[in-house]
């Protein structure tokens, strides 16, 4: 962005426009599946407040959202749920898987559990953890930010 | 009423079932029960004034591989208006694991024999909707025996076919349409 002299505008490109408005205002949908929820409910309340990097308005419908975040261990019953969900959200859409059993299936590695929802969903940001803490998620959502920041139009 | 008495009761109306009483632990009345007298003995147990078991609690089973007669089915019962409890157990051989359905006694056992079906593989013969309960409808094997390979990795299903057909989609329209006006 550069202030032109004696003139009070910011002039700066489309991208970077859509970019910063993108990163600044992303919609979670509220898709908690097990106890990786409730962290991800603590970071959405007052003592975390993601409100201040702008993630704040969970939405129940997919259809208002443009983030997913994972939060917990998902069953194979449960997958095509999940992939519905994805899809009913509109484009630009991210995925955040948080915590082990969302990543790689963490301790349960049996039948019941899809062994990571990067098979099911394309997943942008992995945040490690068991569960993670309201710190490793918002700074998940922050790389998520960056990430958005470095995204072409084209 | 105590185990001897209820012992009594049960051997005194229906002389032909063959009980064997078990020791539990916990000081629970438990009978062993052969898996083809069981209907008549849960009807009996239900419908005896003196007895009133109206409630069943609980309905599951046990895998005892590799050991033969394999599965032991359990039966929770309660009555709530005679204060008792009875727990009934019924020996059930790996090859043949069939058993006589007693949704038609118990209503509330029309889930969990489903559930036991689901993840033993016991048939419940005269079961009125013998679906799977927790697993997918199209999974093979039945993952609570102990032979079952836990850690088995599948292809993840990332759809699922619609729950209807479309016939019986354009019917639910046109009714919500009707209902309407």
């Amino acid at each position: 962005m550069g202030l032109e002299s004696e003139i009070p505008v910011l002039t700066t490109s489309v991208e970077k426009m859509v970019q910063w408005a993108r990163r600044s205002s992303i919609w979670p949908v509220t898709f908690g599946l097990a106890c990786c929820a409730i962290e991800m409910m603590a970071m959405s309340c007052s003592r975390y407040d993601i409100a201040r990097f702008g993630a704040e308005v969970f939405r129940g419908s997919p259809r208002q959202s443009d983030l997913m975040i994972v939060a917990g261990r998902l069953s194979r019953k449960m997958a095509p749920a999940l992939r519905r969900v994805y899809d009913q959200m509109p484009e630009p859409k991210w995925v955040i898987s948080m915590g082990a059993c969302a990543s790689i299936g963490g301790v349960f590695d049996n039948y019941a559990l899809v062994q990571g929802v990067d098979q099911v969903v394309p997943v942008d940001v992995y945040v490690p953890g068991c569960p993670p803490r309201p710190e490793s998620l918002i700074y998940g959502i922050v790389q998520l930010q960056r990430k958005i920041a470095q995204q072409k139009l084209s | 009423m105590d185990a001897d008495a209820l012992y009594a009761v049960l051997q005194d109306t229906l002389p032909g079932v063959r009980m064997e009483r078990a020791s539990s632990i916990d000081l629970q009345e438990t009978f062993y029960v052969p898996a083809e007298d069981l209907p008549t003995l849960a009807r009996a147990l239900r419908d005896r004034p003196d007895l009133q078991f109206t409630f069943l609690a609980e309905l599951t089973a046990v895998d005892f591989w590799p050991r033969e007669p394999r599965f032991e089915l359990v039966y929770l019962l309660v009555s709530v208006e005679r204060q008792l409890r009875l727990r009934l157990k019924v020996r059930l051989d790996g090859k043949v694991a069939r058993m006589a359905t007693v949704s038609d006694i118990w209503p509330a056992a029309n889930w969990l024999e489903r559930e036991v079906w689901d993840l033993f593989g016991i048939v419940f013969d005269g079961h009125p909707d013998p679906r799977r309960l927790l697993m997918p409808e199209d999974w093979e094997g039945f993952p609570l025996r102990k032979d079952y390979p836990v850690q088995i990795n599948q292809k993840v299903q990332s759809s699922s076919p619609m729950q209807m057909s479309e016939d019986e989609f354009r019917a639910n329209v046109q009714k919500d349409r009707l209902s309407r006006g």
